[in-house]
């Protein structure tokens, strides 16, 4: 089955030919089967084609379709690769990605775009699975701009609000930024490897290049560029907040589980090039650090309960990143697959409070919902559980690894460790802010919530992977460097566990108990502007527009008419100006051409007799 | 001789078409149709079944030169001054021939409900104009490469000055001026030229193969490089000769455009593969880091300009520059993924600045104005067109899986081996060419149609044209390989740097 691989993005390609061809003219059912039906059947064959490959016990498994391009000493075939990380990546996309589109077509139902939604969506899958799937970077760079189109496409859904249109054009035009640096780095590596085939410049590397060498620098450096383009980290986080406009499922599937975790697999796939630049390697866990504290402060702040889950996912992208840094591939890819249950699932629940509540997304509007939304309360509980790595939740086993990993790693590690289990404190309190706020509390308005089976449905199955995924062993042996076993003392477990969860506790003793006047500390003083400052995303956004958007639109304003244009326009000018002068002398008066004449010898003579 | 047809057979359809609006001036169109089609048969002929016509490699062997050339003519013109009809084609020069052929029939496809007035004479100039365009790509004696130049020229200023907009004068005033000049500054080149071959050689030709290698005195030799590359760049165009495009662009009827932005840009680049690098390949070399860096200002500057315009025209007119800086930049690198990568570059830029062209004189026709700020909220009276508009735009702005992508990646990998720096100030071409093209899609399609513009959607014959540029951009971008190795014979037998 394994040479049926080529199916599992082919089919998504092809749901999306016929929503697209079709230009909404299909009814809404059929819309719904080709949409969520495609990526079922590609789930099906990613199914078939991963349990072969697994069964068969080979490291790697690689199906050249057709070249690609060959020019000179370029080769780059358009060729799938499949190994234990692309096959969990595959598992994700394909799995997580079905539900989300089932959910989605109870969510969207009845918007006038229905199909065109489902067809952005299935582009959307097929070419992250070729992102995943490429054996070679420059199939790899396809699907990853792929994706961002689809995010941009999909943010920009509800195209009729300018607002959406400005947060998909900031969505794409930062990633790009992050995309140029990959590109140079992809032509960096070609030039010094001759291939842009991943293992094999990767053999390559490891055969020339000298550990922390320049090159080996210059390539990890543009490659993190362009991740933390894609999975939003510093400095290139501030797109992702703004791509909630987009709707919820895609909050889900692109802005949660799969596309802006690409950076983290990008890392992981090119790890061995990493090894060879341990100080740019560091760099990834330190981006990670940082930013996972910054998220985690700014998602203190936000009063959307779509901001508040995007900025936990920038966080614990964040980790993922932490993990990278620390050497901790395969627990970077495991808080990877969790991650994408949990916050599917939050994501999706939120959608679902959202619908109850008629598109009302402030969470100080909500309040006391637990009873009105018995389904949303739950579900939502659980992935709040898996979120905050609740032992025996999902996200405690993956976050577990990559803390420990940390503590022990000699090199630098102990303080990513401290930043991860501050981290860890804040995810507590922000995630039981949110969670206190909308179902605890105060209830201020009715909400009903909207039933149905293809919307409680794939929340159930996501709930279940977000408890049980934890459990799930990931065959990523033959890919990473063999990790040694780490085994915390216990007290340093009970401190990773119970530490953190003094976060929850100080979310219940203040926003359930009241002990706190939140509005008051955030409102005067010191306390407004530190609220201000974590509100705006520690200024960057405010920076980012003075020192770049400014000045381009101002050259370009100032500039509009192309200073270039006007030397030509004045030569013209200039040529009229004498044709103007020189027909003035043309009086037809015999008077004036004789006086003429006469100055003329005149000057003549005298020039002759000067020079 | 099956490319002296090709021309023939436009200049007699142009002939024909302008005498049979006597008749009835709904037949110059069909008559146009017709001539195209019978081009376009030809040159698929010439792709598919090349034995059919006899083009095999017995044909091939004429004036010794063999290998890369498919076809190959020759017969005596002038014999006085050594100008002969030479007319060749190998893989690049196949290429762009069927660009032109089958963008003339899209220029039609636009002209065929646009152009009411005077249509004999319209046609006769839209034949006439490809006719000279196919000389170009085709002649290799520099005499008669210089006479199809001028062909090319004249018809398009009739186009614009006749069928223009508002402004036509000063733009068909403006695009005459600019082309004349660079190309007196040429004739004078390829006098020079000749004359230092005669100076060597005591002998007078005009025949591209005997010239190629003509040593030239110490010193002339930058100056007559200089005199091919203006024109070739302003045809081109690049900055800083690149201001009669904006004005010509806006300005000519949308087949104009079409015709303009597909085909004519691909002259100058084609002569700089073709004549200014394998003519002066020592002073080219020296020259190649001026011509390099006038790419990277072409790309970044114009993109900037663009980002700002608000006429739809005139910002797709920019963006154009911008593109064809990546065209310089990889053909000055003369490695092979860089002249590789600026020959798909205009095949694929070919196919979507035509369409960009066709929905912007498309929404002219419609709603009388090219301003954008008119516009707004299109997609929902018209979504066939909005989504040709972001199928078109994301492909210009170099997606994975288009043609133009493949152009774009291969420059910039094939200049970055000669000049890091100007391979990366390339690369924020990419972020920059996003910045101005979701912008267009913003304030045209997106947003709230506030004006409550009735726009009439997409016509079949407009949908037609569309879907062929579709497929062929997207067979650019999934299987360049065909094309690219139709054009690697050309670029090994002209000198390109191989890697291997």
């Amino acid at each position: 089955m394994l040479d049926l691989l080529w199916l599992v993005p082919v089919i998504p390609f092809i749901g999306f030919l016929i929503l697209t061809l079709t230009f909404g003219k299909l009814p809404q059912l059929a819309a719904g089967i080709v949409g969520a039906g495609s990526i079922g059947l590609s789930f099906v064959f990613a199914f078939l084609a991963g349990s072969s490959f697994l069964g068969a016990e080979i490291s790697s498994y690689s199906q050249t379709l057709w070249t690609w391009m060959s020019v000179g000493d370029l080769e780059v075939g358009f060729t799938l690769y499949l190994d234990g990380v692309s096959l969990v990546m595959m598992y994700v996309i394909t799995g997580i990605g079905f539900l989300i589109h089932v959910y989605a077509t109870g969510y969207m139902s009845g918007d006038p775009s229905f199909a065109r939604f489902f067809s952005y969506m299935n582009l959307f899958v097929s070419a992250m699975l070729i992102l995943v799937l490429a054996d070679n970077l420059a199939l790899l760079f396809m699907g990853w701009e792929g994706v961002g189109l689809c995010s941009y496409l999909l943010i920009g859904f509800w195209y009729k609000d300018p607002n959406n249109g400005y947060c998909a054009r900031k969505a794409f035009v930062m990633t790009r930024v992050g995309d140029a640096f990959m590109a140079i780095g992809l032509f960096t590596l070609f030039v010094s490897t001759g291939t842009l085939n991943i293992q094999e410049a990767m053999l390559e590397a490891e055969a020339q290049w000298v550990v922390g060498s320049g090159v080996a620098t210059a390539v990890t450096l543009l490659l993190l560029g362009g991740a933390v383009g894609k999975s939003a980290q510093l400095p290139l986080q501030t797109w992702l907040p703004d791509a909630m406009a987009g709707p919820t499922p895609i909050s889900a599937l692109i802005h949660a589980a799969t596309m802006v975790t690409a950076g983290v697999y990008l890392i992981a796939r090119t790890h061995v090039l990493y090894l060879l630049a341990p100080e740019v390697q560091y760099l990834v866990g330190v981006i990670g650090a940082i930013t996972l504290l910054m998220a985690g402060f700014t998602a203190l702040t936000q009063s959307d309960i779509k901001k508040v889950l995007a900025f936990s996912t920038v966080s614990q992208i964040g980790y993922m990143f932490l993990a990278l840094g620390v050497g901790a591939w395969s627990s970077a890819i495991f808080h990877l697959m969790t991650h994408a249950f949990f916050k599917a699932l939050l994501f999706l629940t939120a959608g679902s409070i959202i619908l109850a509540m008629h598109h009302e997304q402030d969470i100080f509007k909500m309040g006391g919902l637990r009873k009105d939304l018995r389904w949303s309360h739950a579900l939502f509980l659980i992935g709040t559980l898996g979120l905050v790595a609740f032992p025996g939740f999902s996200g405690f086993f993956s976050k577990e690894e990559i803390l420990a990993t940390a503590m022990e790693n000699h090199d630098g590690g102990y303080i990513l460790y401290l930043a991860g289990l501050l981290g860890a404190v804040m995810t507590y309190l922000y995630s039981f802010r949110l969670y206190f706020l909308v179902f605890y509390g105060k209830k201020t308005h009715d909400g009903h919530e909207v039933m149905g089976l293809h919307l409680q449905g794939p929340l159930v199955l996501l709930a279940i992977g977000a408890v049980f995924a934890g459990f799930i062993h990931i065959p990523v042996e033959g890919v990473f460097p063999e990790m040694e076993e780490h085994h915390p003392s216990v007290m340093a477990q009970a401190a990773m566990i119970l530490l953190p969860m003094l976060g929850g506790l100080l979310a219940w003793w203040v926003f359930v108990k009241g002990k706190v006047d939140t509005e008051k500390l955030a409102g005067q003083g010191f306390g407004a502007k530190l609220h201000r400052f974590w509100f705006t995303q520690w200024g960057m956004d405010w920076l980012y527009d003075k020192i770049i958007v400014t000045p381009y639109t101002w050259l370009a304003e100032v500039n509009k008419n192309d200073f270039i244009d006007s030397i030509y326009n004045g030569s013209a000018r200039a040529v009229r100006f004498c044709h103007e002068v020189m027909s003035e002398t043309q009086t037809g008066e015999l008077r004036w051409y004789a006086i003429s004449i006469a100055y003329g010898l005149l000057l003549l003579v005298v020039l002759g007799v000067l020079l | 001789m099956i490319l002296v047809w090709l021309i023939t057979i436009l200049f007699a359809g142009g002939i024909g078409a302008w005498l049979s609006e006597k008749r009835n001036p709904e037949l110059p169109r069909v008559i146009a149709l017709a001539t195209i089609l019978l081009d376009l048969f030809l040159v698929v002929l010439m792709l598919v079944a090349p034995g059919v016509l006899g083009l095999d490699s017995a044909s091939q062997a004429e004036l010794g030169q063999t290998g890369e050339w498919l076809i190959l003519s020759s017969s005596e013109w002038i014999p006085r001054f050594g100008v002969a009809f030479i007319f060749g084609a190998d893989g690049l020069g196949l290429l762009l021939i069927t660009l032109t052929v089958f963008l003339g029939l899209m220029s039609l496809g636009s002209a065929w409900n646009e152009i009411k007035e005077r249509t004999g004479f319209f046609y006769f100039n839209l034949l006439w104009t490809l006719a000279g365009v196919i000389g170009v790509f085709t002649a290799l004696d520099l005499f008669l490469f210089f006479f199809f130049w001028e062909v090319m020229l004249i018809p398009m200023y009739f186009i614009i000055a006749i069928w223009g907009h508002e402004n036509k004068e000063y733009a068909a005033m403006k695009f005459f001026i600019f082309t004349q000049v660079s190309g007196m500054l040429m004739l004078l080149a390829i006098l020079m030229l000749v004359f230092f071959h005669y100076q060597s050689t005591g002998e007078f030709t005009f025949s591209y193969f005997d010239l190629l290698g003509t040593a030239i005195p110490d010193g002339f030799g930058f100056w007559v490089m200089l005199g091919f590359f203006i024109a070739f760049a302003t045809k081109l165009p690049t900055v800083p000769f690149h201001n009669w495009l904006p004005d010509a662009h806006s300005q000519a009827p949308t087949p104009g455009s079409v015709i303009l932005a597909g085909i004519l840009l691909k002259t100058g680049a084609y002569g700089l593969i073709r004549f200014t690098i394998p003519l002066f390949p020592e002073v080219s070399a020296d020259f190649a880091p001026t011509a390099m860096l006038l790419g990277v200002i072409s790309i970044l500057y114009t993109a900037k300009v663009a980002f700002s315009q608000n006429d739809l025209k005139r910002l797709i007119a920019y963006t154009s520059v911008s593109h064809m800086g990546f065209v310089m930049l990889g053909v000055y690198a003369w490695t092979s993924q860089g002249v590789q990568g600026a020959v798909m570059t205009m095949l694929a830029h070919g196919f979507s600045a035509a369409a960009l062209f066709m929905l912007a004189g498309g929404l002219q026709h419609r709603i009388h104005t090219r301003q954008m700020d008119k516009m707004g909220g299109l997609w929902g009276v018209a979504p066939k067109m909005g989504f040709m508009a972001v199928f078109f735009t994301v492909a210009a702005v170099g997606m994975p899986g288009l043609g133009n992508f493949i152009g774009e990646f291969l420059v910039l990998l094939g200049s970055f081996r000669i000049s890091i720096a100007a391979a990366s100030l390339a690369a924020i071409g990419m972020v920059v060419a996003a910045v101005y093209s979701l912008i267009v899609i913003q304030k045209v399609f997106h947003g709230e149609n506030k004006n409550n513009l009735v726009v009439e959607d997409l016509t079949t014959v407009e949908m037609i044209c569309f879907g062929f540029m579709m497929i062929g951009l997207l067979w650019m971008g999934m299987y360049p390989q065909s094309m690219l190795n139709m054009s690697e014979p050309t670029l090994r037998s002209l000198g390109v740097l191989f890697f291997q």
